[in-house]
Parts: structure tokens; C-alpha cells; sequence
């Protein structure tokens, strides 16, 4: 692998991905017997599931002419049928059948990859698969557990996924580009704290004594019926490397002592935010609104998820303008401020990474 | 991620040659663009036949984990083509040009088993392997077969390294493998990866077939350098080119008939891809098929061969002691 920037990734515009990583490639209800293309750290994967319903991510390239296996058919128990000359793989990429020739060449594969289905969605690993443990995926377990409740959807983000660590890593832009409905000025009033302990960073802002923005009024609402008065608000960031962001948000009745911990008088939701790669310059960014008041109201989680998916669509806006800001003046730097400490650590982690596997080498 | 079958080429310094068996030498090399080498992955060497430049495919033995350090081994074969002898006169500081890490024979993480079978200087492809499924905690056996102990490379780090998971199989201490006793022991979740001699590997791809076990699970590689038979000189006749054409012993079939100005179609040159198929017409003799592109029926048909790696042989046992005084074996051919 060639050494792809010299440059420290805390002020570099466009990172690379580290590889030796979990991404999230789907969510698992998006794998089915019909075979999808997504790409992938710029790889081309083709995804499908076995009869028995385990799901198989190989390189969407068939070993022979390279026609893309995702136009082809699932066959057999754990096959997939090149559309163009008919080479059949198995799940493990290996060629079981060719045409006019009665053995098979030893070396007709094609590259699989590691996967795990976990926390609703699909996890998969591009790196190297020797080191592909499933211990080191991010702790999502709010996505599927019977406390929490909820949905999301998937954004295609024609940014650098740093970017959109950026985005999450500091909310301070929450006033500026959602005033209408999680924005206040309290925001970058607010002091907040960061940590980073390891692969993870947490950003801890607490505004006590405000007026509940109308995105949390309603949920508030939801919960207590015909609220009115101040509240306490925190937003806890939790970054988990590569590209995992869990926010713990909420707020609570003002004074009841939810900073303290006992946040019986609030309403609770975690922000899941998962980011893979597609290219240097676009990103799937999954992400889910998971909430543990009125778990069984299906009503709330459908107006949550349309809620943030118009909230995240402002996000999305800013992203790809700024991605060709960033393309549009090549010599221009970054300027780093107090409030992209979160950020700044993600960025340092992910350097780390990448010196790790050689493909960045180490700022002096 | 850096498995792949482009080359890149680069040059690499000879920093260590040193004997490792009879006959065998180990050679690390320093990259001047270094990669770590995956299990199963080789190099492609450009060496020097009588002035002549030749590429040759040596597996990667190891590397360390930047790359700068590359090993191979290369078995000094009395009846090669000419690369191992000049391999084997490399001196300390020399240069090459090699490729970076190639990759046809990937190890897959997940299987449950693994057999590890590696004939002679098929370690080299092996160890690897067997190394990382060591770090993996991974089930596995390496079962190593050799002539006699003198000859089997790296035997001692390899029994230090693998302990009980290392099975040798040694002909001349009366322990040959007795490769039905080893096929017995794989089940549906065994992955068996073989690198030897084709004797031992055509037995093993019988003997695998007739068990029932799935096709794809055995996996090998074969650079197209060993036959069933010692090499022989032998004439090849193109009728339709006009050609009569002496193949010697160091040069393939192949290689003759370009010699001779023939345009001939190719492109693995070891034996896998069948493009350099030519039709049988005529026979004195037998033919030595050393490719793997031809199911067994095909080969016993022999109306076809692989001209990249195949030969021909002077009697009808393929053994020259059967031959007498008679030969060269004479084929005859209507190329593609």
C-alpha cells in the first residue's frame, strides 16, 4: 500500500479511511437473495444472502473478465452466477464451476470479506481479515435492545466521511443550521468538556435552565402530557473508532436533577451514527433516533425518524457545499477552533490508524 | 486489500544467501518498495539464463511486517530451465527486478480446519500460511513430506514453531505420506492448501474428488515446473508452420517453438489457463502432462496438450530407464 498523504490528518481536507476497521455496509434488512452492489473504502462489493440466510460480501468483479457479479444471480445453496460467461462462486469466493473446460482453475476466486450482522445492521471489514476481530465492533446496543426503541435511515453524503465526524463531533452548528427545530442560542453559550480515553472521545455539554427547542418539547410532550417550563438539556457525544458516533441527547424538567443522574423527569434518545466510506469524497452515513419513553408507539418512532431525517437533511446540505468548497480552493487550510476538540481527536485516532497500516506516514 | 495479481516492479537488493537444506537456498532480498506479503503470495523475478533475461515465480517464504526484509527459497533442480542455478549464484549486494508480492493462492480466514500439505520446497508457499494460522489460534495441521530429512527446509524452525501440529512425513525414515490416510481426515469444513511436487498433487486432487469433498475447498498452486517424469529432450513437428523444432531439456515447448519463430497464443505459462493448447496429431512416445488445466480423462485422451508446461517423453512408462536406445520422442502438432 502506497503512502497517501504526508500531511497531519488534523489539518488534512480529505482523510484516507483506515481499512483494519469495521464500517457498517447496510442495514441487514437491505441484504436479501437478490444480490446488491455498494461500494465500499472505493471497493466495489457485491452483497447477497445463502439459503440459510448468511450474508456473503465478495468483490463485485468477476475473477474473469471482471463484469460486475451484483447483475448476476444468487444459485445453489451459497452461489452467486456471473451474468456475462456464467463462473459460479461460492460464498467464500471460490469458483465451483466454469464453462468449457472440465476442472477449474485454482486460481478463480474472487476476494470475500469479513462480516458480521450485529445491532440491525451489517458489518463488514476491508482491511486485512487476519486481523478482523469481532470484538472491536462499536458498541450500538441501544439499535436492538428491548429498552429502546426506534428507526433511521441511511444518507448518502457526497463528502469526505470525516467531514461528517466533523459535523457530529461538535454541535455547536445546531443554533446555526437547525434553529427551526433542535438550534438555540444556548448551544455556544454552553461549556463543554472532552475526553478521550483509547479509541473513544466524548464531548459533554450541559444547558441548565432553558426553554426547551421544539424538536424536545414535543417529545417532552410525549412523555408528560401538556409540559410547560424550563428544562435541562445534555448532549453526550461518544465517538468509538473508525467512525461510530453515539449521541446521548435529551432533556429533562429543570432541577430534577438529571445532571446528577436522575433523568426519571426527561426524555431520553440516542443519536446512532455509523460512517463508511464510499469513496474519498462520499460516505454512507447510517444513523437511527432509538428513544426509552413510549417504546411501543410505533406513531413516535415513524414522526422521530421523519423528524431527524429533515433535521439531517439540513446537515447533508452544509456537507456536500462545504466538500466543494473544500475542492474549490485546493490552497486554502483549515483553521481549527476551541470547539473542534472532539473532532480533533477523531482525527488524531484516525491517524493513528493509518500510520498503523502504513498509509499515512507519521506527522513529525 | 494488498492482494493482487498486477505487477509492480521494482528492484531488490540481495542481503543474505545462505543454505537451508541439500540443495536449497534461502535468499532475502530488500525491496525498494516494500509490502508486506500476504499467506500464499509470491514474487516474479526477472533472472539471467545464458544472457538471456527469463521470469521465474517464487513463493514469498516471509516477510517482515514493513516489507523490507522479503524471503524466498529456491531448490537448485539439475534439470531446471536455468533459474535456480543462476538463482543459486546470487551474490550479497546483487540486484534484481522483482515484482512486488503477487497473489493467486490465498489462505481464507474462517474455515473451521485447515490442512497445510507441503511437499518438498512446497514450504515455501506453505509456511506462511501456517504461521498466521498459528496467530489465529486456527485448527490446523502442516503435514510437510520430503525425501529425507537433509532436504526438507526449515524442518527444525517449523517443528519449534508448530509443535504437535506439525506431522513430517519422511521417506527415507520409512514415514512417507500416505496421502488416502490424510484425505480421510478432512470433512466438509476442512480447507486443505497444498503446494509440491504434481505426483503428490494430482494424488491428493484424486484422491480429494473421490471422497466426495467439495472441489473448492481444495486449493494448491503449481508454478508448472514439475512433471511426472524427468524432462527429456524431444522433437516437436508443426506441419503446418513447416517447423521441426528440438525441445531441450531446460526449455519448455513453448519456449521452443517461439525460438523458432512460431506466433504461438499463451498466457499463464504454468499450466492453469489453457489458452496454449495445441492438438496431438501425431505420437512417438508419450506425453508428461504437467498442467492442471486438463481433467484426467483429457489427459489419458492426450489429443490435447498445454505446450507452456507439458512435454514428451521417449517411452511408452515415461521412465527413460525403459527407453533403451530409442528417441527422441517425436510429437506432432497443429497449433492454435
Amino acid at each position: 500500500m502506497t503512502v497517501t498523504s504526508t500531511t497531519s490528518s488534523t489539518t488534512n481536507k480529505v482523510l484516507p479511511h483506515p481499512l483494519n476497521a469495521w464500517y457498517v455496509a447496510g442495514w441487514d434488512h437491505e441484504v436479501t437473495r437478490e444480490p446488491m452492489s455498494r461500494r465500499i473504502a472505493n471497493r466495489p462489493v457485491v452483497f447477497y444472502r445463502t439459503e440459510d440466510g448468511k450474508v456473503v460480501a465478495l468483490a463485485d468483479a468477476c475473477w474473469h473478465r471482471l463484469a460486475p457479479l451484483s447483475k448476476g444471480k444468487t444459485v445453489g445453496k451459497d452461489g452467486i452466477q456471473c451474468p456475462y460467461h456464467g463462473i459460479v462462486y461460492n460464498s467464500a469466493g471460490r469458483c465451483v464451476s466454469m464453462p468449457a473446460q472440465e476442472t477449474i482453475n485454482p486460481s478463480a476466486t474472487v476476494p470475500s470479506f469479513p462480516i458480521v450482522e450485529r445491532h440491525r445492521y451489517v458489518w463488514i471489514w476491508m482491511g486485512d481479515p487476519t486481523l478482523a476481530d469481532p470484538g472491536l465492533i462499536p458498541d450500538m446496543h441501544q439499535m436492538s435492545s428491548d429498552q429502546w426503541a426506534g428507526d433511521g435511515l441511511t444518507i448518502h453524503a457526497g463528502c469526505n466521511f470525516q467531514l461528517v465526524l466533523d459535523n457530529l463531533m461538535d454541535l455547536t452548528h445546531e443554533e446555526f443550521v437547525h434553529s427551526s427545530s433542535i438550534g438555540q442560542e444556548e448551544l455556544s453559550e454552553s461549556e463543554f468538556v472532552t475526553v478521550r480515553e483509547g479509541n473513544k472521545v466524548t464531548v459533554t455539554r450541559w444547558m441548565h435552565n432553558i426553554d426547551a427547542p421544539p424538536f424536545w418539547l414535543k417529545n417532552m410532550r410525549d412523555k408528560f402530557p401538556g409540559f410547560e417550563g424550563k428544562v435541562d438539556r445534555w448532549q453526550i457525544i461518544n465517538f468509538e473508532a473508525p467512525s461510530t458516533i453515539n449521541i446521548d441527547v435529551g432533556v429533562a424538567k429543570a432541577g430534577t436533577g438529571a445532571p446528577e443522574g436522575d433523568r426519571s423527569q426527561g426524555v431520553n434518545g440516542f443519536v446512532m451514527n455509523t460512517i463508511t466510506p464510499e469513496t474519498d469524497r462520499s460516505s454512507h452515513y447510517f444513523w437511527a433516533f432509538m428513544r426509552n419513553y413510549c417504546l411501543d408507539s410505533q406513531l413516535i418512532t415513524t414522526q422521530l425518524r421523519d423528524g431527524v431525517h429533515g433535521v439531517f437533511g439540513e446537515d447533508e446540505e452544509m456537507l456536500m457545499a462545504q466538500q466543494a468548497a473544500i475542492d474549490a480552493n485546493p490552497d486554502y487550510e483549515f483553521y481549527n477552533l476551541n470547539i473542534d476538540a472532539g473532532g480533533m481527536w477523531v482525527r488524531r485516532i484516525l491517524e493513528a490508524m493509518l500510520v498503523a497500516e502504513g498509509r499515512l506516514a507519521a506527522s513529525a | 486489500m494488498a492482494a493482487t495479481n498486477i505487477e509492480t516492479w521494482q528492484s531488490a537488493t540481495v542481503i543474505e544467501i545462505l543454505p537451508v537444506a541439500a540443495g536449497i537456498a534461502r535468499i532475502v532480498l530488500e525491496p525498494s518498495l516494500p509490502l508486506e506479503a500476504e499467506p500464499g503470495s509470491h514474487v516474479d523475478l526477472m533472472v539471467d539464463i545464458a544472457g538471456e533475461p527469463a521470469k521465474r515465480s517464487y513463493s514469498v517464504v516471509e516477510t517482515n511486517d514493513d516489507g523490507t526484509r522479503l524471503v524466498i527459497s529456491v531448490m537448485k533442480a539439475p534439470l531446471s530451465r536455468g533459474g535456480s542455478t543462476f538463482m543459486h549464484q546470487l551474490a550479497v549486494g546483487q540486484q534484481l527486478e522483482m515484482t512486488q508480492p503477487l497473489q493467486n493462492f490465498p489462505l481464507r480466514i474462517g474455515a473451521q480446519r485447515y490442512i497445510l500439505l507441503a511437499g518438498g520446497i512446497g514450504i515455501t508457499a506453505i509456511a506462511n500460511m501456517a504461521s498466521v494460522l498459528k496467530r489465529l489460534k486456527a485448527d490446523y495441521t502442516l503435514v510437510y513430506a520430503g525425501r529425507s530429512r537433509g532436504a526438507m527446509a526449515y524442518l527444525d524452525e517449523l517443528t519449534a514453531l508448530h509443535g504437535q501440529r506439525l506431522e513430517a512425513h519422511i521417506d527415507d525414515e520409512g514415514s512417507s505420506l500416505k496421502v488416502p490416510d490424510l484425505i480421510a481426515r478432512a470433512d466438509e469444513g476442512t480447507e486443505l492448501y497444498m503446494c509440491g511436487p504434481i505426483r503428490l498433487m494430482d494424488a491428493v486432487r484424486r484422491t480429494w474428488e473421490e471422497s466426495g469433498l467439495d472441489a473448492p475447498n481444495l486449493r494448491y498452486e503449481t508454478f508448472g515446473n514439475s512433471g511426472w517424469h524427468d524432462p527429456e529432450e524431444f522433437v516437436v513437428r508443426v506441419p503446418k508452420l513447416n517447423l521441426e523444432v528440438l525441445v531441450p531439456q531446460g526449455r519448455s515447448m513453448l519456449e521452443a517453438l517461439e525460438d523458432a519463430g512460431a506466433e504461438m497464443m499463451y498466457d499463464c505459462r504454468k499450466g492453469e489457463c489453457g489458452l496454449c493448447e495445441v492438438r496431438v496429431v501425431a505420437l512417438e512416445g508419450r506425453i508428461d502432462h504437467r498442467d492442471v488445466f486438463y481433467s484426467e480423462r483429457q489427459q489419458r485422451l492426450s489429443t490435447k496438450m498445454n505446450c507452456c508446461v507439458s512435454r514428451a517423453v521417449t517411452s511408452s512408462t515415461g521412465a527413460r530407464s525403459d527407453a533403451g536406445d530409442a528417441g527422441p520422442a517425436v510429437i506432432t502438432i497443429e497449433p492454435n
